[in-house]
């Protein structure tokens, strides 16, 4: 729906668009994800709901100009609120020959095509796979509105005056890019200005440079008689409150900050580095004013048994990690599960197996979480459904393995964690309070029974330093109430079945399956994890056109909500989308027999909203 | 500063836990429990102050057997484990207990970083040069050619020596004792649970199920004088029944044996000197293997260094005082936001 008036600079033309996808790609050293990053900003400053991908490639520096080198930058910001970075993309902006090749299948057709010209030379073109300039294919592109823009030479005039070496002058090409389309979408550049002053406040000649370099793309928009139309995408009616923008990486380390500090504790986190967790480590270790021990420890194994030692000895203690790293983890998650010791573990989910596609996303670590430990070791499982969600199930993940004693397993994926939407800042009152209490009691001449348990069937939390309690934990099975060590058959029996319970017993404690669209019906979708937001839209817009479908998104995968095998047996069909080859459809099938079916992509993508709503169609059709 | 008073007495049976102790009888290990028994209650702390973490193995059960808080955690972990507990709680003495399979084959990682680190935590390193719990299998501490049931024709690996390791980690103490030794055992304990930062010590231990008598020549009486030498800081390293034996370095730097008197004094001879940060001393003394050479027992290397827990809360300490205490509302407020 766009509606068209004639304003502005120029007497240029500006349409109003609801919403509006655009893709920055280049070369990973062209600051793609700086102008992606920034872009965002400022839209989510303006008011618009902001979705966001980036979209890395997995060597940090693949030779300049190669297919593998290319870097993206998707954002979706509309005036409704919106899900997803959305399917297709309305401007994508390309500044090589390499970039063009592996992001213009995307535009949709009709699509603004911005290109850098100046690269399009010859050995950018053969180090693409290009036997011609495509710029000079008036068919090839036909299907798009073109703009050759020759940033760098117009970055490199920009700044002439500066006395920049031609390296440093090129380098701001990407804030030549970026004033232009903040020109086409009438974005205001002030935050980006701001930050740029903080950013190189120590290089005030960069900060002059790449101002100049802005500014010169936002002028070249206005002047240049190629482009006539710009376009207007009003503020979103967001629920109204304080907003600002997280990645669900920052929100899952604001969420643990925040469950200590309201639980009065520290927080400990062990980690190694790993694509795409990392950042939760780095967010956490600026955080030590908050009264946060980072540990970056020697591996994974090193980074679990340091959580482990840390919560035995009375921390908030977590740790983060993606497929490989979980996979060494799994020995270190058993010793906290039989020693029934609280603490989370995150798995920021990427494409495997092995080292796979360390930059793409992917959910298919659901099995390795749900059952890759030695022995019967069921631990709780919750996944948070989006960026701004992770703020939330971190709290939740660590209020349920303190309150029952246990590891708690919280699944983000590379696409949340990468990704950024609107947050609305919460109130500090609305948080819930995290209780911990700690065994303290000094009974005369009563010995202390660790393995003591209360009405959720969780023992004691001792802080080693208390008089009267001292007690031994460890791997080898023991016996309920003393914890001494008891190999008896009956024995591991009882106990691997009370743990068991135990876990089970979660489901009393969290919320039940909410179902969005009719109660019942010809098709109920399910999902989890990341794959919300194209799920959501697509049952939405099914809905919409007149389909029987409803959704029902898990953010509670063990134990599941108490309610689902009865919502599930609402509905004649069940359709499961995933990004894996079915993980969660055979845990459905197998917990409630229902005949699931799945939509299984595994791309290192996301799904786009128009695959899932296809397979509904097809699903309910198909009768 | 107040003396606190009012600490009990304790005895080493305050430290006995009430569980059946199930290694083998006269194994090694009994020794040592017993020894860090006796050496826990001189040192003045509070017995809830104490925490044994292990990893796998027979040695690795001590924890049980201590009245302590105690973890009995997963195969080569333990020094990792110790690290969090430490981490967590800086107030805590935590005590690692591992065997040389434990530490050097599985945990080799661990262990190297817990040394270069310089946590306060004292590892201990039962050295059998064998796999006890698992039936008699060589280790890395085996020499080179020893027969056991997975090498029938005998071992093909070279050799770890504890003490170079720890050395190249850069241990800030390290030392090394013998089960039966028992005086000697309880001052090495003792030195070690004195030391700021990592304190590594290993321990002959006498598998007599599965490699009996592999440290006989350091244990036993009217023997054992001849094949090692007792370090003393300060003092010239000199052994033999008769006190007539001595160590100098002979024109390449190498250690050599010499007998004291005939030309030899005991000025001759190489001193020891366990707070020298350089290190080549502490490794020329682990270079030394019996039966070329005496082998040393005693404190090899002692220097103080900033320990890593300690280092860590610094950095917690100078960023709250820059940053001020955590505020939630002023994190989640930072960078840009707006208000609808
Ligand atoms: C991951 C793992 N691998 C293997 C084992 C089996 N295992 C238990 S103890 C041990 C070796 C113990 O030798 P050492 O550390 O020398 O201790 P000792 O029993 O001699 O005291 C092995 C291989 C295990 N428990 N866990
Ligand atoms: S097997 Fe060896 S090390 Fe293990 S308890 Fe028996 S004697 Fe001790």
């Amino acid at each position: 729906m766009a509606t068209t008036d004639v304003s502005g600079a120029n007497g240029k033309i500006s349409e109003q668009l609801d919403a509006v996808v655009i893709r920055f790609c280049g070369d990973s050293g062209d600051g793609m994800q700086l102008a992606g990053t920034q872009f965002t900003n400022v839209s989510a400053v303006f008011g618009n709901d902001v979705s966001t991908l980036p979209d890395f490639p997995a060597e940090i520096r693949a030779p300049a100009g190669t297919l593998g080198g290319v870097s993206g930058f998707q954002i979706c910001f509309s005036s409704s609120d919106i899900y997803t970075p959305g399917d297709e993309v309305d401007t994508l902006v390309a500044m090589n020959p390499a970039a063009l090749k592996t992001n213009v299948a995307d535009l949709k057709r009709g699509g603004t095509l911005i290109v850098n010209e100046d690269a399009f030379e010859k050995s950018n073109l053969s180090k693409a796979g290009y036997e011609s300039n495509p710029l000079d294919d008036e068919e090839s592109l036909a299907a798009y509105q073109v703009q050759k823009v020759p940033m760098t030479s117009l970055t490199r005039d920009a700044v002439a005056e500066l006395g920049l070496s031609p390296r440093e002058a090129e380098r701001c090409k990407n804030f030549f890019a970026m004033g232009l389309v903040y020109w086409l979408y009438q974005r205001d550049a002030t935050p980006t200005e701001e930050w740029v002053k903080s950013k190189f406040a120590k290089k005030p000649e960069l900060v002059e440079a790449n101002l100049k370099a802005l500014h010169a793309g936002y002028n070249f928009g206005i002047t240049t008689e190629a482009m006539t139309v710009h376009y207007r995408v009003d503020p979103a009616e967001l629920p109204p409150g304080k907003y600002r923008k997280v990645t669900g990486n920052e929100a899952i380390a604001f969420g643990f900050v925040t469950a200590a500090t309201l639980a009065g504790k520290k927080l400990f986190y062990g980690g190694y580095p790993i694509t795409p967790a990392s950042d939760i480590l780095h967010e956490l270790s600026k955080l030590k004013n908050f009264n946060v021990v980072t540990f970056q420890a020697e591996d994974e194994i090193a980074a679990i048994t340091s959580v482990v030692g840390a919560s035995y000895a009375g921390d908030l203690a977590i740790t983060a990690s993606s497929g490989p790293g979980i996979a060494l983890k799994g020995e270190g998650m058993g010793l906290g599960a039989i020693m029934e010791l609280p603490m989370v573990i995150v798995d920021v989910q990427r494409g495997g197996p092995s080292t796979g596609l360390p930059t793409k996303t992917e959910q298919s670590d659901l099995y390795m979480c749900m059952f890759g430990r030695n022995g019967d070791c069921p631990l709780p499982l919750v996944a948070p459904a989006s960026p701004a969600d992770c703020f939330h199930m971190a709290q939740e993940a660590m209020r349920i393995a303190v309150e029952f004693m246990t590891p708690v397993m919280l699944l983000s994926d590379g696409y949340i964690a990468n990704g950024a939407e609107p947050w609305q800042i919460p109130e500090m009152s609305s948080l819930k309070p995290i209780k911990v209490s700690h065994e303290n009691r000094q009974k005369d001449g009563e010995q202390f029974m660790p393995y003591l348990r209360d009405e959720k069937k969780a023992r004691p939390w001792v802080v080693p330093g208390t008089p009267g309690c001292e007690h031994r934990v460890g791997g080898l099975e023991k016996s309920d109430v003393t914890g001494n060590v008891d190999y008896s058959p009956q024995n591991h029996q009882y106990m691997t079945t009370l743990r068991a319970n135990k876990i089970a017993g979660i489901a009393d404690f969290i919320p039940e399956q909410e179902v969005e669209g009719p109660e019942s019906g010809d098709l109920l979708v399910i999902s989890w994890g990341g794959t919300y937001g194209a799920v959501r839209t697509a049952v939405k817009h099914s809905i919409k056109e007149g389909l029987s479908v409803a959704h029902a998104h898990l953010r509670y995968l063990n134990p599941f909500p108490k309610n689902l095998g009865d919502v599930i047996k609402n509905y004649k069909k069940v359709l499961i989308p995933e990004l894996n080859t079915g993980q969660l459809r055979m845990i459905i099938r197998g917990t409630y027999l229902a005949d699931a079916v799945g939509l299984n992509k595994v791309q290192g993508k996301p799904f786009l909203i128009s695959e899932v709503k296809q397979k509904i169609r097809e699903v309910i059709e198909d009768k | 500063m107040s003396v606190d008073t009012s600490l009990p007495v304790l005895s080493p049976k305050d430290f006995a836990s009430d569980q059946e102790i199930r290694w083998c009888p006269r194994c090694g290990d009994y020794s040592i429990l017993a020894q860090m028994k006796k050496v826990l209650p001189t040192l003045g702390i509070p017995k809830e102050k104490f925490v044994f973490v292990s990893g796998i193995g027979c040695s690795s059960r001590f924890p049980y057997y201590m009245d302590t808080y105690g973890m009995h955690s997963i195969h080569g972990r333990a020094p990792a484990v110790a690290t969090g507990v430490k981490l967590a709680n800086p107030d805590l003495q935590v005590w690692v207990i591992t065997g040389d399979g434990d530490s050097l084959s599985i945990g080799g990682n661990h262990f190297m970083h817990v040394l270069r680190r310089n946590v306060d935590v004292k590892v201990i390193l039962f050295n059998n040069q064998i796999y006890g719990l698992t039936k008699g299998q060589y280790s890395p501490t085996s020499p080179t050619g020893t027969k056991t049931k997975s090498t029938p024709f005998g071992s093909v690996d070279r050799p770890l020596n504890p003490l170079s390791v720890a050395i190249g980690a850069r241990a800030t103490f390290a030392a090394r004792s013998v089960d039966v030794d028992i005086k000697h055992l309880c001052n090495v304990l003792e030195r070690a649970a004195n030391h700021k930062g990592t304190a590594f010590v290993e321990v002959y231990q006498d598998c007599n199920v599965f490699n009996s008598g592999a440290f006989a020549f350091a244990s036993k009486k009217g023997e054992k004088e001849e094949n090692v030498i007792y370090l003393e800081h300060g003092k010239p390293l000199i052994f033999g029944k008769d006190r007539d034996k001595g160590i100098r370095l002979n024109s390449h730097d190498q250690p050599e044996v010499v007998e004291l008197g005939k030309g030899v004094t005991e000025d001759d001879l190489l001193f020891h000197d366990e707070k020298s940060e350089d290190m080549n001393l502490a490794f020329l003394l682990a270079s030394m293997r019996y039966p070329e050479m005496p082998e040393p027992m005693g404190v090899f290397r002692c220097v103080e260094h900033p320990t890593y827990n300690e280092a860590v809360y610094d950095q917690v300490k100078s960023a709250t005082e820059r940053n001020g205490e955590g505020d939630l509302e002023a994190l989640f407020n930072t960078g840009d936001t707006w208000t609808v």
